[in-house]
């Protein structure tokens, strides 16, 4: 029988490939200068997702996201590599939330579409690295969770094996469905987008994308339904709107602050033997190796 | 993200010759497809939107699959065991990436989980995926061997074997013998009918068959019991799920590493016949190997591009004498040479697989209807322009890309002759670009014709009419001039009247086409996009005038009487 899974996946700004002009002045993200990208934990997520339905017929992969009507781009991505369907939380009171009123909002959202099976998401994301949201959704829905997921060894009768990813060695884990896995970005990279279902869904686009008039091959929206995505707000789910957005997040940024190195004090050392035995002896002391 | 594809603006570029317009409407036929499959397209503009997205995917598997693995597959090699041949691990993950993505069968039709792509983007694909690793390129690129099999074979083979290379089942094209190479007449791979089984059998021994262990081979075979030329073979299907063919060693080789070259035995192999009875060689392995010719091509552009790559980082990056090395005019005059050829190669890479399109599209709509008189004659053509373009694109191409790969090397100075760079495996690699599918002398041959028929110096002549941007009319000036000397040596050549001198002279004669046709194409590059090809055009028409020249001294001077200081053995009465 076929698994119902959710995949919870976010755009985030490129932190891998920063430039000087990363940051604003005022110390916010410049999002203009850092490319909006799929999470790449997600990415292992949706895989670990895709193979669950590949080893399961008749599973159906589900993604949720939360953003701007530009962040439907990650609900396609995950069409083109195989997912079935998605939803964008898109809503300005959905906006400037913190772990808690994230994992609210998503956990709000999957109640309201069905609680499914198995609920896959990254372990965190590049832009905060908080790895909180995915723990929350499951203490939230009241569900188990296996969190640093690096493969998923088997699912029947109801149960799952986990392999985990822990400090110094791996841990494998038997946890009762339904449930929510944090994949760990060591687990099988994602597949690549198939080229005829980016043939497919394209032009897919939630309904808040789409241009109000003159909206190119129309009639395609109409004939196609799966070219229309998923758009939630805040009142489609029943959210309570305080504990949605700011309003619903207790966490404030106090100061950011730029990390400057600067090096107090320097050593000169040889390619002697001696001078290169020194250096690893002092690294293993103080842990930076070993 | 680095990407194969969309870091080399000039592949969009020519995806987007205003000749795609024709292809398409030829390959979609009022896009028919479009309400029977969710990812066929709808207009023009969605289907090329569809093939650069689809470009893209492999650009970026390219970058971050194929690239990374490339070292690791070049050391690794194919194995051999029980006849059997395994492939690198890192071309297992390749190939897993490139099925995964849908990226087999791409020229197919629908009806048979094919893309229906046009040869060119499929083509572009091979070029992409080649400059990472050219070996795993063999591999993926087999899949073109299908297109024999559609073009040849019947419906009941077509739904038994096209869908399922689509599905990514691997090919081979099982031509050379021990004792037959270039000469292919001489093929002895002996097939019988099985009365009692209704099926035929192969026996014998194939040498040197690329990607040997295949799931599904093409195989050219003796059916003629007594026959001694090309008129006694015909063209098999040979399906590795029956059995039969063992692959009895992998050859150790200089370069391609990934692509496992096998020795085939076939023993009692069960086997079909595709097509008719003796048109094996003389029409369908003709047709096979056009392909395979074009696929070469790609190759060796996609090689060209990987070299010049790698010379031209590293020139930026290594300090001499207190600067940049590509500061110095020695160098910067290889970088911007190598950069020339590739330009120019690509261009008639490109311009050949588009007049295959066209012709190729029109021979498919003609098995479904009749052509209108306009279409026969616009088939004819464009047959004919891809039939003269194809060894242009295939010689010309290898040469460059060994040509480049030397460069490159010479470029890294002494670090290159180290086998920590990639310059290295490069050149291993684009070694065998110029011997196999035809050497370049075979492409000569095959060339040689269309210098002496005048389809080169008519095709020359149409491009002189091209509108060019005023600020290279003197590049046209310059071209003509180089047609003229071409046409001259190519008159005096044939009022010689002297077989073998004709013979001798040949490869400059196609070089000389050659290279007049790739100024041209380079000139309505440079005109539709000066930013992309000012530059390369400026430095080929220069390399190329003197290449004409060069050529022009030599054959004006050349007499019969000097033959016997070039020929190493007293002449020999040509072979019966």
């Amino acid at each position: 029988m076929g698994l119902k899974i959710i995949v919870l996946a976010k755009q985030v700004p490129d932190t891998r490939n920063v430039g000087p002009d990363a940051m604003t002045p005022e110390g916010t993200v410049n999002r203009s200068a850092l490319p909006a990208i799929f999470n790449p934990e997600d990415l292992n997520a949706l895989e670990q997702a895709l193979r669950l339905k590949d080893a399961n017929p008749g599973s159906t992969v589900t993604v949720i996201t939360m953003g701007p009507p530009r962040a439907a781009e990650v609900i396609r991505e995950s069409l083109y590599r195989g997912a079935d369907g998605g939803y964008l939380l898109t809503d300005r009171a959905f906006a400037g939330a913190d772990t808690l009123a994230t994992s609210y909002a998503l956990a709000t959202a999957i109640r309201k579409i069905g609680v499914p099976d198995v609920i896959l998401g990254g372990r965190q994301a590049i832009d905060g690295d908080t790895a909180q949201v995915g723990p929350q959704v499951a203490q939230k829905l009241g569900l188990p969770q296996v969190t640093y997921v690096e493969e998923i060894l088997k699912c029947a009768d109801g149960k799952m094996t986990v392999k985990r990813h822990i400090d110094g060695g791996v841990e494998t884990v038997e946890a009762p469905l339904p449930l929510v896995l944090t994949v760990n970005g060591s687990a099988a990279p994602c597949r690549p987008r198939n080229a005829k279902l980016v043939m497919k869904y394209k032009r897919a686009m939630v309904p808040m994308e789409m241009p109000a008039e003159g909206l190119a091959y129309a009639d395609d929206y109409e004939k196609k339904p799966y070219l229309t995505l998923g758009q939630l707000t805040t009142a489609d789910v029943d959210a309570d709107l305080a504990q949605c957005g700011l309003s619903g997040s207790p966490t404030k940024v106090k100061a950011v602050q730029n990390i400057v190195f600067k090096a107090k004090e320097s050593k000169v050392l040889t390619a002697a033997d001696a001078d290169v035995e020194g250096l690893i002896q002092e690294l293993l002391a103080n842990h930076t190796i070993g | 993200m680095a990407n194969y594809y969309s870091d080399i603006p000039e592949l969009k570029y020519h995806l987007e010759n205003p000749m795609m317009k024709r292809i398409v409407e030829l390959k979609e036929r009022d896009f028919r497809d479009k309400d029977e499959f969710d990812y066929a397209p709808v207009d023009y503009a969605d289907a090329m939107d569809s093939y650069d997205k689809t470009l893209e995917i492999v650009g970026d598997i390219t970058a971050n699959v194929i690239a990374p693995n490339a070292e690791g597959v070049d050391a690794e090699g194919p194995h051999h065991h029980d006849g059997r041949v395994d492939y690198a691990s890192g071309t297992v993950e390749n190939l897993d990436a490139m099925v995964k993505a849908g990226m087999n069968g791409m020229t197919m039709p629908r009806k048979y989980n094919g893309l229906n792509f046009p040869i060119t983007p499929y083509t572009m694909c091979a070029e992409v995926v080649a400059a990472a690793d050219a070996g795993f390129g063999n591999i993926w690129s087999l899949q073109d061997c299908i297109e024999t099999l559609y073009e040849f074979g019947d419906e009941d083979q077509h739904s038994r074997f096209i869908p399922r290379v689509c599905a990514g089942e691997t090919m081979s094209m099982d031509l050379t013998e021990p004792d037959a190479g270039s000469d292919l007449q001489s093929v002895m791979l002996k097939a019988t009918f099985d009365e009692a089984n209704n099926c035929w059998r192969l026996n014998g021994v194939k040498r040197f068959i690329t990607n040997g262990d295949a799931d599904i081979h093409l195989v050219l075979a003796r059916s003629e019991e007594g026959t001694k030329d090309g008129r006694g073979l015909s063209m098999f299907i040979y399906d590795k799920r029956d059995g039969g063919v063992d692959v009895r060693r992998i050859e150790n080789k200089m370069g391609i590493h990934g692509s496992p070259t096998c020795e085939l035995v076939y023993k009692n192999a069960k086997a079909e016949l595709c097509g008719s009875r003796k048109l094996g060689l003389i029409k369908y392995v003709m047709a096979l190997m056009n392909g395979a010719r074009l696929g070469i091509a790609a190759q060796s552009v996609g090689l060209s591009q990987a070299a010049y790559n790698e010379a031209l980082a590293y020139a930026k990056d290594r300090k001499q004498f207190g600067k940049e090395i590509i500061n110095f005019p020695a160098v910067y005059d290889m970088l911007a040479t190598m950069k020339a050829k590739l330009d120019a190669g690509r261009a008639l890479l490109y311009q050949t697989s588009r007049y295959v399109d066209i012709y190729k599209a029109l021979d498919d709509i003609a098995r479904e209807r009749k052509l209108t008189p306009e279409e026969r004659a616009e088939q004819k053509k464009y047959a004919k322009l891809a039939d003269s373009f194809t060894p242009l694109a295939k010689g010309m191409n290898s040469e460059y890309a060994n040509q480049n790969a030397y460069d490159s090397i010479q470029v890294h100075g002494g670090s290159g002759f180290m086998l920590e760079y990639a310059c290295q495996r490069i050149y291993r690699d684009a070694r065998i670009t110029s011997i196999y599918e035809g050497t370049t002398q075979l492409q000569t041959v095959a060339a040689i014709r269309y210098v002496t028929n005048g389809a080169y110096i008519a095709t020359i002549r149409e491009f002189e009419a091209v509108p060019t941007a005023p600020e290279f009319e003197g590049y046209m000036t310059r071209i003509k001039e180089m047609a003229n000397k071409f046409d001259a040596c190519t008159n005096a050549v044939k009022e010689m009247n002297n077989q073998e001198l004709h013979d001798f002279v040949a490869r400059r004669l196609m070089e000389m086409a050659a290279d007049t046709i790739m100024c041209h194409l380079l000139l309505q590059d440079a005109t539709r996009r000066p930013d992309l090809f000012a530059k390369s055009l400026d430095v080929y028409v220069n390399y190329a005038e003197a290449e004409v020249e060069k050529h022009f001294n030599f054959i004006r001077k050349f007499t019969p009487d000097q033959l016997v200081n070039y020929r190493q053995v007293e002449a020999v009465a040509a072979a019966e």
